[in-house]
């Protein structure tokens, strides 16, 4: 995947619970659950362990090896969702909603237009999705990824690349599943008067979901909501929490209430908490890298 | 709860017209939803909200409380999801058990509550609270604060319902009229039995122009009539079986507020009904809206105010007539019949005649707007002289034609959050124009940007932040805008001793650095010739 993305380089890999040693480091990755291969960093240096999370999520979303708790002594937390009003429905609940939702516009005759952030979100979608309701059309962007992790091995439902010949009256009821930025493009419009949603945590808050336009916002996030933060956090029996990227500073205080040794970590993604998803046009959507970088 | 919450997500889902009154109309027409229900619903989409029954500070403590989490942790999740009942619905932990009622029953409970002691009313909103799916909690919730709102049009809601009752659109439109709420009425009364005329004291809908932006659309001169467009309270005056009811548009029963219209009774017959101006009137010209300014938020008039701002009727039409329904008959036999009416009237009578302004090209209306504010005016009203008075905003037939704003170029120093649609990004700005060194901040606007221009202002406003006051921002004095705004009157309690009606921005002016904006002295003198 990461060759993928960003080809070519020089690439290392290592297995999950693999132990390096570097300098006077131990350094092995754990599962996240964020997408596909991603990982927690724990370092161990004379006894002492630290793990850094990267972006991950508790909950198993049926693709990615579900996140694992690192036993550690300092542990450095992604907060994206860091506020109490952040608590994300089943995964049950959400393939339920979705196919719904696609089951009705196809019944209505329209095309269903999902938008997605293209690697991890997009592919979890697909695994929530009923191939029984109709075909999966996929924006290229998606549709490079899923090549990608089919040959990984991971359990995809069949997708069909939307190319500009593709006759999409022999798709009739299709969802197409597209980065969230496609959807207001001229690329959309051949799919006509289409139902269009976003996926994504964002879509947890009215405003947010009214200002994006679409019909319909799908709450799903590939990061831990508030209830998942804070058992992750407990579970790694951590007493020194550090967090970083999103709402740091209430989410430090409150972890300090709790009786942690909390601080924060600052990086250059600054901003301010969902301020920093409105600096660019269109892409509140986005939890992670815009999109741009594919 | 469930069809309503159901409907309300049907319409917040969407932004498509055709897609909200397919959804009312379904509810409307459905036989699974009490009677009782739809009526509140149409009670509630008219903004006949129940009155608040608890204090938005209570409902925040017991909501942290339930939840276990601190108040600070509470206002810190507010100020992001930018709506307290949303905040209080989502923070909550899921409800233990389910209780499914109609939508009336919860609002009897909310009802009952506000007699109650201070515990036990405690005790009914978190029992509630933890019997509710999420969805319908943010509905009992927006009940219990007293906001309930919803982007859905008096015209919308009149189409749906039509469809689902298989009535005329005009005809629901009038039995929606007057001050009924769903103690006062039925299901069946307010949409079914009698007719709509019933009630003595219902208005007909009002008829609502459109902005004109180019009278060269009007076609040919000749179908048109034109007269000012007067700056008052739009009202319309009911006389039947001997009394006198004045409405206004907002379809408040203000009657008492203008005293002075009961005398209308001396000089016009019963079955009379007029549209018209409410204006404040002094010798043989209306004053400024300024002069109207204290009578409207007062239930009765003190003796003073009658004297130093009496207000007359500037009628401009007749929709009945020896009690007959004559809107639809075309607006020039409406006005001969109007004219003839108000003919010789003395001028203690609290009535006028809306003067015609007589033109022959649109040139000449082109003019005639310029003179606009010397007449005492805020523009041009153009009718069709074939018209039928028709129901709510209707494009065609009535169209405004308003003066440009008067405008001043000033500096942002304060900004702050928006909610609902418009939470987590800056929409409230406070402005300031420049006396000396010194910036004075002189009025607030939070409209007339596109959302993309919020979005990029909420950027800057978060790079350029001097100091925190609370949820203010104050920020560098960098950002130019040309503030517009149809009104103004000194007002001792600012500092600028200056107030502004309806101030917006026109425009970012990128293009113009501080040290270029407009003075206190301006500002002054746009007092002197328009306050």
């Amino acid at each position: 995947m990461i060759r993928h993305r960003l080809d070519p380089i020089a690439l290392d890999t290592i297995r999950y619970g693999e132990v390096r040693q570097i300098g006077g480091a131990k350094v092995s990755f754990h599962p996240a659950g964020h997408v596909p291969g991603s990982a927690q960093i724990r370092v161990e240096v004379g006894g002492e362990v630290w793990c850094v999370s990267g972006d991950y999520k508790v909950v198993d979303d049926g693709l990615s090896t579900p996140w694992e708790p690192v036993r550690c002594h300092a542990f450095i937390s992604e907060c994206t969702f860091g506020l109490p009003v952040f608590r994300w429905p089943s995964q049950v609940d959400i393939a339920e909603d979705l196919n719904a939702w696609w089951r009705a516009n196809a019944e209505d005759g329209r095309h269903s237009l999902l938008g997605a952030y293209s690697l991890g979100k997009a592919q979890r979608l697909l695994h929530m999705l009923d191939p029984g309701i109709g075909p999966i059309l996929t924006h290229g962007a998606v549709e490079g990824t899923n090549e990608v992790l089919r040959a990984q091995g991971l359990p995809l439902p069949p997708t069909t690349r939307v190319t500009p010949g593709l006759d999409l009256k022999a798709h009739p009821g299709a969802l197409v599943v597209a980065p969230p930025s496609a959807l207001n493009s001229t690329w959309a419009r051949k799919f006509g008067p289409a139902s269009t949603a976003v996926a994504s945590g964002w879509m947890a808050l009215r405003g947010i979901r009214r200002r994006r336009g679409t019909d319909r916002g799908f709450v799903v996030s590939d990061h831990a909501d508030w209830p998942g933060l804070n058992a992750a956090i407990k579970e790694t029996g951590a007493h020194k929490v550090f967090v970083t990227h999103g709402y740091v500073q209430a989410f430090r205080h409150w972890l300090e209430e709790q009786g942690y040794d909390a601080g924060i970590v600052a990086t250059d993604y600054a901003g301010e908490e969902v301020f920093a998803h409105e600096e660019a046009p269109k892409d509140i959507i986005d939890e992670d890298a815009p999109e741009a970088a594919e | 709860m469930k069809d309503f919450a159901a409907l309300y997500a049907r319409l917040d889902q969407t932004t498509r017209t055709n897609a909200k009154v397919a959804a009312l109309t379904d509810y409307f027409a459905s036989d699974a939803v009490p009677a009782a229900d739809k009526l509140w619903t149409v009670a509630l989409f008219s903004g006949r909200r129940p009155r608040r029954t608890i204090t938005a500070t209570r409902l925040r403590d017991w909501a942290a409380e339930k939840a276990s989490l601190p108040l600070w942790l509470f206002e810190e999740s507010y100020g992001v999801v930018g709506d307290l009942s949303e905040t209080i619905s989502l923070i909550l932990p899921p409800a233990s058990r389910e209780e499914d009622q109609p939508l009336a029953h919860w609002i009897a409970r909310l009802r009952d509550l506000s007699a109650l002691p201070e515990d036990s009313r405690k005790q009914g909103i978190l029992d509630a609270w933890d019997s509710l799916p999420n969805a319908e909690r943010f509905l009992f919730t927006k009940l219990l604060t007293g906001s309930f709102r919803v982007g859905i049009s008096q015209t919308l809601m009149t189409r749906a319902l039509a469809q689902a009752t298989a009535q005329p659109e005009t005809e629901i439109a009038h039995r929606l009229m007057g001050n009924w709420t769903p103690e006062t009425t039925t299901w069946a009364r307010l949409l079914h039995e009698g007719e709509a005329r019933d009630d003595t004291a219902r208005p007909y809908p009002f008829y609502l122009a459109y902005q004109l932006d180019d009278p060269a659309d009007l076609g040919d001169p000749a179908d048109w009539f034109a007269e000012r467009k007067w700056d008052g309270i739009r009202g319309q005056l009911i006389l039947r079986e001997g009394r006198h009811h004045l409405w206004s548009r907002g379809e408040d029963l203000i009657t008492d507020r203008f005293p002075e219209l009961a005398r209308a009774i001396d000089w016009l017959p019963h079955g009379t009904v007029l549209d018209g101006e409410i204006l404040a009137w002094e010798g043989d010209r209306p004053l400024t809206f300024n002069a109207l300014q204290p009578r409207i938020g007062r239930k009765t008039v003190p003796k003073a105010l009658l004297t130093t701002a009496p207000v007359v009727l500037m009628a401009y039409d007749l929709l009945e007539q020896d009690g007959h329904d004559i809107r639809p008959a075309p607006f020039q036999e409406r006005r001969q019949r109007l004219e003839t009416l108000l003919r010789d009237l003395p001028p203690e009578a609290p009535l006028r005649l809306s003067p015609p302004v007589p033109f022959a090209t649109v040139d000449d209306l082109r003019t005639e707007r310029l003179r606009a504010r010397e007449e005492g005016a805020e523009g041009l009203m153009l009718k069709r002289l074939s018209s039928p008075y028709g129901t709510g905003r209707k494009k065609g037939d009535w169209w405004k034609w308003k003066v440009d704003p008067l405008t001043i170029d000033a500096v942002m120093i304060y900004a702050q959050g928006g909610s609902g649609r418009r939470a987590n990004l800056f929409t409230d700005f406070t402005f300031a124009v420049r006396n000396g060194n010194e910036l004075v901040p002189f009025t607030k606007a939070y409209s007339g940007l596109t959302d993309a221009e919020f979005r990029q202002i909420t950027a800057w406003v978060n790079r350029h932040t001097v100091q925190k006051f609370g949820p203010v921002r104050q920020v560098e004095p960098v950002q130019v805008f040309e503030i517009g705004f149809e009104g103004i009157q000194a007002s001792p309690r600012h500092k600028s001793g200056v107030a502004l009606r309806f101030p917006r921005m026109l425009r970012w002016r990128h293009d113009k650095p501080v040290d270029e904006i407009d003075t206190l002295d301006t500002l002054k003198e746009i007092l002197a010739a328009h306050g």
